[in-house]
């Protein structure tokens, strides 16, 4: 098994309080992994520090990955800015053409052709704003699409989203995984996990387990993430970390 | 009759033409800035950074006198720095950035009063602060039309980054995009309209004919170029209608031009085709399925 992504000590803090703690983990290369853990774990700002996107990050990441979609959370898109569905699949081509370049006919062609394979075909026009939770949850992943990217993160996409919707977009997280893409998607319903992940990384700021997922997610470990999350010491000292590596 | 008060007036004298042409400018450029500027949420910080040019300018006329360029570049520096600064402290502390610009242009406002106060009278003060859209001399229109110019291909190029930095500033940032160099080439550009708004229109209006025609085109259009392009003729609908008010009324032009466009903004609330007043209360209609 080969990792897609290898953390090192991974420390990220937000105004020094460290929201992911010395964390060491091994993601496995084209499998399907879920991130799980409570409210505040850290989960978004781990993806966040995959994507170079976190503040203040110590430790290491080692990412073999060529090309990496991100799914943000819904809430941080501007959901009423008047721009087209067409459009917005388009833009998961912006490592092509960038801010300047123009689309071609292919570009063109792969959206129209992903955003039938979301079930959205005929809303090309429809601006972004008559749509529901559900469609526009569709609409990123005709653009997740289009990105071609051989590591895919995914920022608890099923948040509020209706059963046949996750079924839907779930065949398509499969077919990445056919393709040899790494998938790695912070979850909340455990079910869901263990269904369909084979494997999972439970975080409470710290680590808790990561490896197959009926390990991780035993009530053992499950209860034991409880109650590191609820632990939050505001007059802690500062962590000495014995070595200080740069990201 | 139409001709002797339509059109007599442009044709009689050289300062309502040259003031025809300026809105006009104005009117195509600030629209598209507007309309940026309300799907940014900033339509309060716009207003607030139009203020913030008043101590740049007073700096500019304690030095030059009533100089269009001095007061220009002046006005020009500090809107930019005003810009840059509240950036830099929202960026830095925990402050908000409309905060932070609260702060920052009541700070100039007072600034600027009081540097003019050093040397002016009431009536130069009266000219910065409302504008004098008849007093536009030949300079003053090279510098609005260069600025229209330089707003429509600026944006014209920045479009794409700025748009997706509106409404998904995250994607940007994840392909490695700095958008926040987007939005500062954005603020300049809106700066430097303000500036040649401020001429015609002064510093507290300036920023009327670039919002509030494109406020208005939000009840119509709902994608960005549309809007812009219903905002660009109201804008100038309002302007020559305001000119020719208050050349026959006798009524400060600046003042005449912004209630205009606030009247195309009442119009636009009442009968706009959507999120109107009348689509509001219009008997409801819905689609068999």
């Amino acid at each position: 098994m080969t990792a897609a992504l290898r953390l090192v000590d991974l420390t990220v803090s937000y105004d020094r309080h460290p929201a992911v703690h010395h964390v060491s983990a091994e993601i496995p290369a084209g499998e399907m992994t879920a991130i799980v853990g409570p409210n505040g774990a850290g989960k978004s700002t781990l993806l966040k520090a995959l994507l170079g996107l976190a503040p203040r990050v110590e430790g290491r990441i080692e990412c073999t990955a060529r090309r990496i979609a991100y799914l943000p959370q819904q809430a941080e898109i501007d959901r009423s800015f008047p721009i087209s569905v067409l459009d917005t699949v388009l833009l998961g081509r912006w490592s092509r053409f960038g801010g300047f370049g123009a689309a071609r006919h292919a570009d063109l062609h792969d959206a129209h052709h992903a955003i039938e394979a979301v079930g959205l075909a005929g809303f090309e026009r429809r601006p972004i704003d008559t749509l529901s939770v559900g469609q526009f949850q569709r609409v990123l992943f005709a653009r997740l699409l289009l990105q071609d990217a051989d590591l895919v993160l995914l920022d608890e996409p099923f948040a509020a989203i209706d059963s046949k919707t996750v079924a839907d977009l779930m065949a398509v997280i499969r077919r990445w995984r056919e393709e040899k893409r790494t998938v790695v998607a912070v979850l909340h319903d455990f079910d869901q996990v263990r269904r369909d992940f084979p494997h999972a990384l439970l975080l409470a700021r710290e680590l808790v387990d990561v490896g197959p997922t009926a390990r991780v997610l035993s009530s053992e470990n499950l209860l034991r993430a409880r109650a590191m999350a609820e632990a939050w010491d505001e007059h802690a000292g500062a962590c000495e970390v014995p070595m200080r590596l740069s990201a | 009759m139409v001709y002797e008060y339509v059109i007599a007036p442009f044709a009689d004298f050289g300062f309502m033409r040259r003031a025809l042409v300026a809105s006009l400018a104005l009117s195509v450029g600030g629209s598209a800035i507007g309309v940026f500027l309300i799907l940014r949420r900033m339509s309060l910080m716009g207003d607030a950074l139009a203020h913030s040019l008043l101590p740049g300018a007073a700096m500019g006329f304690l030095i030059g006198g009533l100089s269009l360029p001095a007061m220009s570049l002046g006005g020009f520096v500090a809107g930019v720095a005003t810009a840059l600064l509240s950036g830099v402290i929202a960026r830095f502390s925990s402050m908000r950035e409309d905060a932070s610009f609260a702060a920052a242009y009541l700070t100039a406002m007072a600034l600027g009063v009081l540097i003019i106060s050093l040397r002016g009278s009431a009536v130069d003060l009266m000219n910065i602060l409302f504008g004098a859209i008849l007093a536009v001399d030949d300079g003053a229109l090279i510098l609005v039309v260069s600025t229209a110019t330089l707003t429509l291909v600026g944006l014209a190029a920045i479009y794409r980054p700025l748009v997706v930095e509106c409404f998904n500033p995250g994607f940007l940032a994840a392909m490695g995009v700095r958008g926040s160099l987007y939005h500062y080439l954005f603020l300049s550009l809106a700066v430097l309209n303000m500036v040649a708004g401020f001429q015609a229109l002064g510093t507290l209006m300036a920023l009327g004919l670039i919002l509030l025609p494109a406020v208005a085109s939000s009840f119509w259009a709902r994608e960005v170029w549309s809007m812009s392009l219903v905002a660009a003729p109201m804008a100038f609908a309002s302007a020559a209608v305001g000119l020719l008010v208050s050349f026959h009324g006798g009524l400060p032009s600046g003042p005449v031009i912004v209630l205009f466009a606030s009247f195309f903004f009442l119009l636009s609330l009442l009968f706009g085709t959507r999120a109107s007043v009348r689509a509001r209360l219009s008997r409801p209609v819905h689609l068999r399925g």
